[in-house]
């Protein structure tokens, strides 16, 4: 029985193949619902609260490309993804949009077969130790334990940053991040060893977080963003230009709270053309005029959406750095609306 | 001799002494103590070390349990008020955070299931302790409840995923149309043929024909609960959903399986070595990952193939491999005479299974069958690594909260809580099973 269940299941995926290659966005349409591949739960980018509702710094790419699609920042099923099973669900279809605090590389954008349509996180990786160490400096920790999560880049980056520099180190393997917590607080390890991000939102957790600092060195880059299959443009750029609304919208000082009153028109020709009141930038993608409208209410523009998730007001406590705009020099630059 | 004793002595007791209390030293609980725990000054050290060992280890772990923090709202507020209430070690505050079980109990048992409908997920279970009961408890429970045994398999997954009631039932109807039509045909021509054409009008029942009545059927009568996506599934409910659907169907897949390893006809057999072999030398995790991604890769893009129904038909093939075996090794316990007496009746191979080997085989596997069904259970939490959210993934995603990150042995401790009491039931349930029937053959 169970058996013929999956053979028939076969049979009828097979008949339902040919209808499966309309564009991805017409399949978000006529389905209603945006299938956003989120983490199985990282503080700060996404994890369910107490309701079951998802929140966090990657929830919120996948509820503004819902309210710009499907005019409903609500009409997203969040599928949990491991950093496993996260390509493959992205690559067969499960998944519309992955995001899911992914690092860009060239591996994965060109041999893969994805489209990275941006980078909403630009991260790297840091070292925690605690202070009575009297560390002040990644150089200085020659001969260091350091906990590390296996199967990572972080252990890479690790090993070269060490070779590079021509001091030695004893690995402590880990699983998680909870289990690294539990090593680093017992005294495992000397150093821990992950995403600078990580690393703050781990540190917000301790009972003295003041005990423990992080090095000034950043490793390496991780720009993690969000992607989409190749080969499928149209979709690619509903991704990319939503998340660069959000951008755009902190430059030009469209808030969800002033964004009602801004689309009503006003003297700035951009702000027009992103709210749809000037222009037709909506229809040269198939979404009507008040989409960029629709993405900034979900949850604000970018800086709105990062200081309710891991701004400095939150626990976890993250300064913009790298992620501040442009004009203030940081890195998050949206090319013009026009 | 006695006579002369009896001129010699004074005075003889012609009465029997009345019983007298033992010494107080020797019974009630010092006496047991005395017998038990300090028979000779040995086993008095090793009392006295044990009774240190476990006052020490429930000196340090019961504070750490009964903390004030039922109504925290965060690991930060937990350790204010464990400050406050004075449970401070030089490492900090010590004491469990069990704001986060108050928070997320419910989240643990039911997933992401909607609150409104948890009547659903509750009433499966309240059925299928009724329709477990003339199974489990056949002596005890009226003899024709079997008959909603029977029925359950098809009122479960409706109470779980909802949807509209005529699916249920077009399912049903098509194990009657296969009953009926094997036994006209076997009736009429044989049973082979019977047999082979009921299966086969089933399947082309429910593949072919139920779409389209029930579709037609659901325009006219829309009567049906409110669907839920299976990707709502989560905590405790989905372990138990998965292990008792893996749990009902290997049993029966097992017993063919063992059946057929044994058979005469070399394709059966071969093919059930070959799957048994098979299952049995890849691990779980392995037939989980291809049902999460390589079925994914195989299947065209837009293909919508339930993963909790891929899930459970890994888990399900996988358990009853093992069931296989552990049958196989009560097969082989019974002596050869069993079979024989079973022949010499002229009792049919179908007959003497089911009134002579089966039910001596089955008592003898009992504890093997159950050792069996509480690893399947315990294995249902492996799906986590594929991204389904049962107690171990959503504890994960609950240590994702803010709030509640760095939360580690309260989480942990309530699922383990609640994973002994439903394994240990089914160990309790085996030994009273085994105790009525009797397996060791007196």
């Amino acid at each position: 029985m169970k058996k013929t269940v999956f053979i028939g299941a076969l049979t009828v995926a097979g008949l339902a193949a040919g209808a499966a290659a309309a564009g991805t966005m017409d399949d978000v349409k006529t389905r209603g619902k945006l299938n956003c591949g989120v983490t199985t739960g990282l503080v700060g980018f996404a994890a369910p609260d107490a309701s079951g509702e998802w929140k966090g710094f990657d929830v919120a790419v996948c509820r503004a490309v819902a309210a710009a699609v499907l005019g409903d920042p609500a009409a997203v099923e969040f599928v949990p993804t491991t950093g496993k099973t996260r390509f493959t669900a992205l690559a067969s279809g499960e998944v519309d949009l992955l995001a899911r605090n992914t690092t860009w590389t060239f591996s994965r954008d060109v041999d893969l077969k994805f489209t990275f349509t941006g980078v909403n996180y630009y991260d790297g990786q840091g070292f925690m130790v605690p202070k009575e160490l009297g560390v002040s400096s990644a150089k200085d920790l020659d001969g260091a334990t350091v906990c590390i999560q296996t199967g990572t880049t972080t252990e890479l980056n690790l090993a070269d940053f060490f070779r590079a520099n021509n001091i030695s180190y004893e690995p402590v393997p880990i699983e998680t991040n909870a289990e690294a917590q539990q090593q680093y607080l017992a005294g495992a390890c000397d150093v821990y060893t992950t995403d600078a991000s990580g690393l703050a939102a781990t540190r917000a957790t301790f009972e003295n977080p003041a005990d423990h600092v992080l090095l000034p060195e950043i490793i390496s880059k991780e720009p993690l963003g969000p992607l989409v299959r190749h080969g499928d443009d149209e979709w690619a750029d509903i991704v990319r230009w939503t998340l660069y609304a959000l951008v755009a919208a902190e430059e030009m000082g469209i808030s969800s709270a002033n964004v009602e009153e801004l689309s009503k028109g006003t003297n700035n020709p951009e702000i027009n053309r992103i709210l749809g009141t000037e222009g037709n930038l909506g229809e040269m993608f198939g979404l009507d005029a008040e989409w960029a409208k629709r993405a900034i209410m979900a949850g604000g523009n970018y800086g709105e959406v990062f200081a309710t998730n891991i701004g400095e007001n939150t626990p976890i406590g993250l300064a913009r750095g790298l992620n501040a705009q442009w004009k203030d020099g940081g890195l998050q630059y949206a090319p013009p609306f026009r | 001799m006695s006579g002369v004793h009896a001129h010699t002595v004074a005075y003889v007791r012609d009465t029997m002494l009345d019983q007298k209390e033992p010494p107080s030293t020797s019974v009630g609980a010092i006496g047991w103590a005395r017998q038990n725990l300090f028979s000779g000054w040995f086993n008095t050290i090793l009392t006295i070390i044990v009774l240190g060992l476990v006052a020490f280890v429930l000196g340090n772990i019961l504070p750490w349990i009964f903390s004030p923090t039922w109504n925290a709202a965060s690991l930060s507020e937990c350790r204010e008020i464990l400050a406050a209430a004075g449970s401070v070690s030089d490492h900090g505050t010590s004491g469990a955070c069990w704001g986060v079980i108050n928070e997320r109990w419910v989240q643990l048992l039911f997933g992401f299931y909607p609150s409104h409908l948890y009547w659903r997920p509750i009433l499966a279970l309240v059925l299928l302790c009724v329709a477990l009961a003339p199974i489990l408890f056949a002596s005890s429970v009226p003899a024709k409840l079997i008959y909603f045994s029977a029925l359950y398999p098809f009122i479960f997954p409706w109470l779980l995923w909802g949807g509209t009631v005529w699916g249920p039932l077009a399912a049903l109807a098509g194990v009657v149309i296969g009953y009926v039509v094997y036994s006209v045909l076997s009736e009429r021509v044989n049973a082979l043929l019977g047999l082979i054409v009921g299966v086969a009008a089933a399947l082309i029942w429910w593949f072919v024909l139920s779409g389209y009545v029930v579709d037609g059927l659901s325009s006219i009568l829309p009567i049906g609960l409110e669907t839920v996506e299976s990707r709502n599934f989560g905590g405790f409910m989905l372990s138990i959903t998965i292990g008792v659907v893996a749990i009902a169907c290997s049993l029966p897949l097992g017993i063919v399986l063992a059946l057929g390893r044994q058979s005469d006809l070399m394709i059966v057999k071969y093919l059930c070595v070959g799957f048994i072999e098979f299952i049995r030398g890849v691990p779980l995790i392995t037939l989980l990952f291809v049902a999460s991604t390589l079925l994914n890769i195989f299947m065209p893009p837009g293909t919508n193939f339930d993963i909790i129904l891929r899930v459970m038909i890994m888990a399900t093939l996988f358990s009853s491999a093992y069931m296989a075996e552990v049958i196989r090794g009560g097969l082989a316990a019974l002596p050869k005479g069993q079979y024989e007496g079973a022949d010499s009746l002229g009792l049919d191979y179908w007959q003497a299974q089911r009134l002579v080997i089966m039910p001596q085989a089955l008592k003898i596997s009992i504890p093997g069958i159950v050792s069996t069904f509480i690893g399947m259970f315990k294995d249902t939490t492996l799906v986590s690594i594929i991204g389904l959210l049962d107690p171990l993934g959503l504890s994960n995603a609950i240590r994702a909260d803010a709030n509640w990150n760095g939360i580690v042995w309260e989480l942990y401790g309530f699922i383990a809580l609640l994973f002994f009491v439903i394994c240990f039931a089914m160990s309790r349930y085996s030994m009273y099973l085994e105790r009525r029937l009797r397996t060791d053959r007196r």
